[in-house]
């Protein structure tokens, strides 16, 4: 079974390398801060005895006021694994930097995010939509998404 | 790069072209195609004649009707299910579910259709040789189903090509799809060769 490893122990980690990286933790997660993010990536990869060798997932969640990116991370090698957050308070035009150089597996899921989230990623090779078609307006995903169904005339009669 | 490089367009040529055919395809697809169902008062027309060319021909048709699988989600499995031998479509003269719609009959649409897809839809249907018949399988297929008001989503396929025949259920059991089958061999059994498709201007056939 994979060991989640405290959310305050790799907080103290990246603060004894990266000050002022990390900006709050719990018993499970790190939040660290948006343009800190690919330098706090990147020592959680490269570093001895971390070795997050894997990036599981990458969510985006919206709170209306600011968008949450939520990084699961695993080391296959030490068999550990924590979550890694970040924040962004722009909403009309967010912007993180991109993992994707990191783990490439990063990279249709920041496309994905950024099709129906409406983040976008720096750095990230290939910043397009990949699910929906290009030229669609809006972002789905997004709570305040207002946009109609693409053809809804005509109601279910009865 | 090298292979990017060799191609006569980018993949950003590509991407807009999707995307102009998807915007099109919706701007045209406000309302949806009226079922084919001039066979209901066709039948007082017939003549003696015509009647047995008819009678012979339809008892062709409907012992050989090649499906074009077009399995799109869940509804697919069922479709799958009702091929092989617990249900056994061969029963009904239609094991070969064809990969090219040129050779098939029937359309089985069976799943969500989201807009991305419908322009393959359209071609699929398009391609295929009169006559043809096609099938909604499906909450999805008939009405959109519960992702009706999603931004992605057809809300029934009947916006894209017109359908002769739905099978409600989400998704509908193997014993629904096969009851469709035989409503449509009823259908074309009540189908006349000289009738003109009533969804478009073909020539008569």
């Amino acid at each position: 079974m994979t060991k989640p490893l405290s959310g305050e122990d790799i907080a103290r980690q990246i603060g004894e390398h990266l000050h002022d990286a990390v900006t709050e933790f719990d018993e499970s997660a790190v939040f660290v801060k948006g343009e800190a993010l690919l330098e706090v990536a990147r020592f959680l990869k490269e570093s001895p005895g971390l070795d997050f060798d894997y990036l599981t997932a990458i969510t985006a969640v919206d709170f209306s006021e600011h968008f949450e990116l939520v990084y699961h991370l695993t080391s296959i090698k030490n068999n550990h694994s924590v979550v890694l957050k970040a924040r962004c308070y722009e909403r009309e035009n967010p912007t993180l930097p991109s993992v994707a150089g990191l783990w490439q597996g990063a990279d249709f899921q920041e496309r994905e995010i950024y099709d129906l989230m409406g983040i976008a990623f720096d750095g990230h090779p290939n910043m397009k939509r990949i699910l929906l078609w290009e030229g669609f307006q809006g972002h789905p995903l997004r709570k305040d998404y207002g946009g109609q169904a693409a053809s809804t005339e005509g109601e279910v009669e009865g | 790069m090298e292979v990017e490089s060799m191609r006569p367009y980018s993949s950003r040529e590509l991407d807009r072209a999707e995307s102009a055919e998807i915007e099109a395809l919706i701007a045209a697809s406000k309302e949806p195609h009226p079922d084919p169902v001039t066979w209901i008062d066709e039948e007082v027309r017939k003549n003696v004649l015509v009647t047995a060319v008819d009678s012979l021909l339809n008892w062709g048709r409907h012992y050989s009707l090649w499906p074009v699988n077009f399995g799109l989600a869940c509804c697919a499995f069922e479709m799958v299910a009702t091929a092989v031998s617990r249900f056994d479509i061969s029963r009904f003269g239609m094991e070969l579910f064809r990969p090219s719609p040129r050779q098939a009959d029937l359309l089985l649409v069976a799943g969500t259709l989201t807009w991305k897809m419908a322009p393959a839809l359209k071609r699929v249907y398009d391609q295929m040789a009169e006559p043809k018949w096609v099938l909604a399988m499906g909450a999805c297929a008939i009405s959109g189903g519960p992702f009706r008001d999603s931004y992605s989503v057809v809300p029934g396929v009947n916006l894209i090509v017109p359908v002769d025949v739905y099978v409600p259920g989400c998704p509908p059991r193997p014993e629904a799809l096969l009851h469709g089958i035989i409503m449509l061999h009823q259908k074309i059994d009540k189908d006349t060769f000289l009738k003109k498709r009533q969804d478009d201007q073909a020539p008569l056939r």
